[in-house]
């Protein structure tokens, strides 16, 4: 019964998308507000049967009806309740149910965001729902012929075959929903961008639209990147954060190139500056998101992130990838001559600083794609196995990532179109002086002493003290911080952001320790500054496993400072093995332990690290998206504001 | 030239370096930091490709009844692809996933013994999933059914 609504409500949402299609085209070129009013009703309903049909499956989870194939597939009577909610997308299909669902509410948004009683608004908004429509229809279509969830099963099975333990992990309930935000929410501005290209008076109002769920998609990519990384930090057992993997890379393209649109954006709608390149980046940007869901689902590149491979798949996305790429970029050859060139602007100029922004970005974007294809094109033109490693990647991208550090606090401080240079590095005195400080104090204390890592420290503290220079500077007093616009402490705390993620990086990469040993319980093994003595070990059992569990003193200077307990997990449904690191952070630095195999005589293999500022690296990555929610909300305020115009008088001006 | 075109200039330019240099780098870094895959067979074929102290990843899978640990750290096991097979000695922690029958993928080096002495070692991620390294290396060896290890089982 369940997987038939389930199916049902597939398939409407997929007739109404078909109408929003053609309502949204045809009544924008029309004129016709009932047309275009009937685009927007077609996209909340729609919306709403996706969400039916996500809510369907979830339900079907929770109540473990294995007559629905997805759910016997993936999931089992004894997971845990989060574990059976979240499982709903921790497999092929149903993930792709999700895809669609975040879709929906991106479509949703830009409808009930509509602002009211402007034409040539209403049109472009109403052609980008129609573009939005064109890829729920390709995605529907795809779930419904390849990756359908709720196919049956008679009779049905009495137990479920599980979910890999791997993902039975709280991380599972934030990462792809909030990564899925991020890529998918790329696709408003990408609809909005084509809209402004099918639209005959093209000019940089659809910037304006699409900037907020650029913003909003920024901001949820950062998030789903960062839980991620936290995710593999602390599951995997290997104590590193990032392994430049080429699904890893699949999300961080279109990050780098969505940082990129923002800033364009932002020159566009502030000067007029950019206006085809920023069209190009919006089309570039959801288009990566479509080459990382190719990659990641297409079953091209192997790793816990491809589920079941079906070549079917691969062939249709690629199809999918293809016609969105080709499509307004041929559009975009035909408009761009009529376009009106873009705003000029001096050397020394706020829209130099997002040009040098916008050119690191991209060239950064184009080498991490070119080591991720690489081994791929080589495999198939010569049948030659090789893999990019991480070498590659720190060879291209953080020299540019570094050049990128050092403009970043210049940008804010040069006024748009022209600015006096002098002045702005004057302005910036003390950030220059705390960066000298810091690399000083690198040089004193940071042993072993590596370039790279006075690079990253410096750079830092030069990203985090000029981003506070020019809140200062533009505050005047620190009365005044609190009422400063919230486009200043955006850009502040996202660059900022940044620049304790550099330190979290550098710590936790050149200045880190471990030791690996074999230990008997009652033997002690160093790292870093600290003693472990292994106490014990135990069998303990969980709610769907067992697990070996250690008890580990953990010492300082011959003082005990807490005990720790490492597991080993064993997964009897799916016979698997799983770590569970034991991790004591004092937010300055990470104690990491984790207990491996056995050996003969009683001893366990334990590894540890202490991984220095690692915190740093998400809270830095918290604080970019926190930069993010501050101009998004200071979006919203402004257009309550406009909503009221006669409260607006009343108001203190900024 | 007018400073417009002067300023143009200036940006194709500086667009151009940029690109350029980028690509050179891109280049460059490639030729040093590629690793290659080689089977137990293509090893046993051509040595020659895999001198002494050159990383380069090994792939098959592990022998049953070849994994042997004692007290110490090391461990040690045999990948084989059916048809050839190499030692390998690895000191760390093994993948949670490592098995003996599973494919198994490991980085290091060679050493005059003929052990491969392992730095690094992947297994797969799941019970569905071979490196496709491993796939092709049995394939070629002439080791591989379809359907082992449930490929592409439940589509």
């Amino acid at each position: 019964m369940i997987g038939e609504l389930g199916q049902l409500a597939l398939c409407l949402a997929l007739a109404l998308s078909l109408v929003q299609a053609f309502a949204g085209f045809s009544g924008a070129a029309r004129g016709s507000a009932r047309i275009m009013a009937m685009g927007r009703g077609a996209a909340l309903g729609s919306f709403v049967f996706i969400a039916l049909a996500f809510f369907t499956l979830m339900f079907a989870y929770v109540t473990s009806d294995f007559s629905v194939w997805a759910v016997a597939e993936n999931s089992h009577t004894a997971k845990p309740l989060i574990y059976k909610i979240s499982g709903v997308w921790g497999n092929h299909e149903g993930s792709m149910i999700l895809w669609l669902l975040i879709l929906g509410i991106y479509s949703a948004a830009i409808a009930m965001t509509q602002p009211v009683g402007h034409q040539a608004n209403a049109e472009l908004g109403s052609r980008a729902l129609g573009v939005q429509a064109l890829i729920a229809i390709a995605f529907l279509v795809f779930v419904l012929l390849t990756s359908d969830p709720f196919v049956r099963l008679y009779p049905p099975p009495f137990e479920g075959n599980g979910l890999n333990p791997l993902l039975q992990d709280p991380g599972l309930a934030f990462h792809p929903p909030l990564l899925y935000l991020g890529y998918v929410g790329l696709s408003a501005a990408f609809s909005f961008a084509a809209a402004a290209l099918l639209d005959k008076r093209n000019d940089a109002a659809w910037v304006r639209r699409a900037r907020p769920f650029a913003t909003a998609a920024w901001t949820a990519l950062t998030l789903g990147i960062a839980a991620g990384s936290w995710w593999a930090y602390y599951t995997l057992g290997w104590g590193g954060f990032w392994f430049w993997d080429p699904v890893e890379n699949a999300s961080l393209m279109p990050w780098l190139i969505a940082t990129a649109l923002i800033h364009s954006m932002m020159a566009t709608e502030r000067t007029g500056a950019f206006k085809s390149w920023t069209l190009l980046l919006a089309i570039a940007a959801f288009s990566f998101s479509l080459i990382g869901t190719f990659l990641v689902r297409s079953g091209v590149l192997n790793s816990v992130h491809s589920f079941a491979n079906d070549p079917k798949r691969g062939m249709f996305i690629l199809m999918i990838l293809f016609v969105s790429i080709t499509a307004p970029l041929t559009l975009f050859a035909w408009r761009a001559p009529k376009l009106t060139p873009g705003a000029p602007f001096d050397l020394a100029s706020r829209e130099t600083g997002i040009l040098i922004n916008n050119l690191l970005l991209t060239v950064s974007a184009a080498t991490i794609l070119t080591g991720t294809l690489y081994p791929l094109v080589l495999d198939a033109a010569e049948g030659i196995k090789i893999s990019v490693g991480p070498p590659y990647y720190t060879a291209t991208v953080i020299p540019m990532l570094a050049l990128l550090a050092i403009a970043m606090p210049l940008g804010p401080i040069f006024l748009w179109r022209r600015s006096d240079w002098r002045a702005g590095l004057y302005a910036l005195r003390y950030g220059f002086a705390a960066a000298l400080v810091a690399l000083l104090a690198a040089l004193a204390i940071a042993r072993p002493l590596s370039a790279l890592g006075l690079l990253a420290v410096t750079l830092g503290i030069w990203l985090i003290a000029g981003s506070m220079t020019d809140l200062a500077r533009r505050a005047g007093s620190w009365r005044k911080l609190t009422l400063l616009p919230s486009g200043a402490w955006s850009v502040a705390l996202a660059h900022a952001g940044l620049g304790v993620v550099a330190l979290g990086v550098a710590g936790a990469t050149i200045w880190k320790s471990e030791a690996i040993a074999v230990v008997a319980p009652g033997q002690t093994m160093n790292v870093g500054a600290y003693t472990l003595r292994l106490d014990s070990t135990e069998r303990v059992e969980g709610p769907n496993y067992t697990a070996d569990r250690a008890s580990i003193t953990v010492l300082s200077g011959g003082k005990v400072i807490t005990v720790i307990h490492p597991e080993k997990r064993s997964y009897p449904v799916e016979q698997q093995v799983t770590t569970q690191s034991s991790i004591r952070t004092t937010v300055i630095s990470d104690l990491y332990v984790v207990l491996a195999d056995a050996r003969e005589g009683g001893g366990w293999v334990v590894r540890a690290y202490v991984n220095p500022l690692a915190p740093f690296i998400w809270l830095g990555a918290l604080v970019m998206a926190l930069g993010g929610f501050v101009a998004l909300g200071g979006r919203v305020a402004a257009r309550a504001r406009a909503a009221r115009p006669s409260m607006a008088v009343s108001e203190p001006a900024e | 030239m007018t400073p417009k075109k002067q300023r143009r200039l200036a940006f194709a330019i500086t667009l151009l370096l940029a690109g350029g240099g980028a690509a050179a780098l891109a280049v460059y870094a490639l030729q040093d930091n590629v690793l290659f895959f080689y089977s137990p067979t293509d090893i046993a074929d051509h040595p020659e490709k895999v001198p002494e102290g050159r990383v380069f990843r090994v792939g098959g899978l592990v022998e049953k009844g070849s994994f042997k640990r004692d007290k110490g750290l090391e461990v040690r096991f045999i990948v084989t692809d059916g048809k050839n097979a190499v030692p390998v000695a690895f000191s760390g922690v093994l993948p949670d996933l490592f098995r003996e029958g599973q494919g198994v993928v490991a980085m290091g080096t060679r050493s005059r013994d003929g052990i491969f002495q392992a730095s690094e070692v992947l297994a797969k991620h799941d019970e569905k999933y071979m490196p496709p390294e491993v796939v092709d290396a049995l394939k070629r060896s002439g080791h591989w059914q379809e359907g082992q290890n449930g490929q592409g089982g439940n589509s």
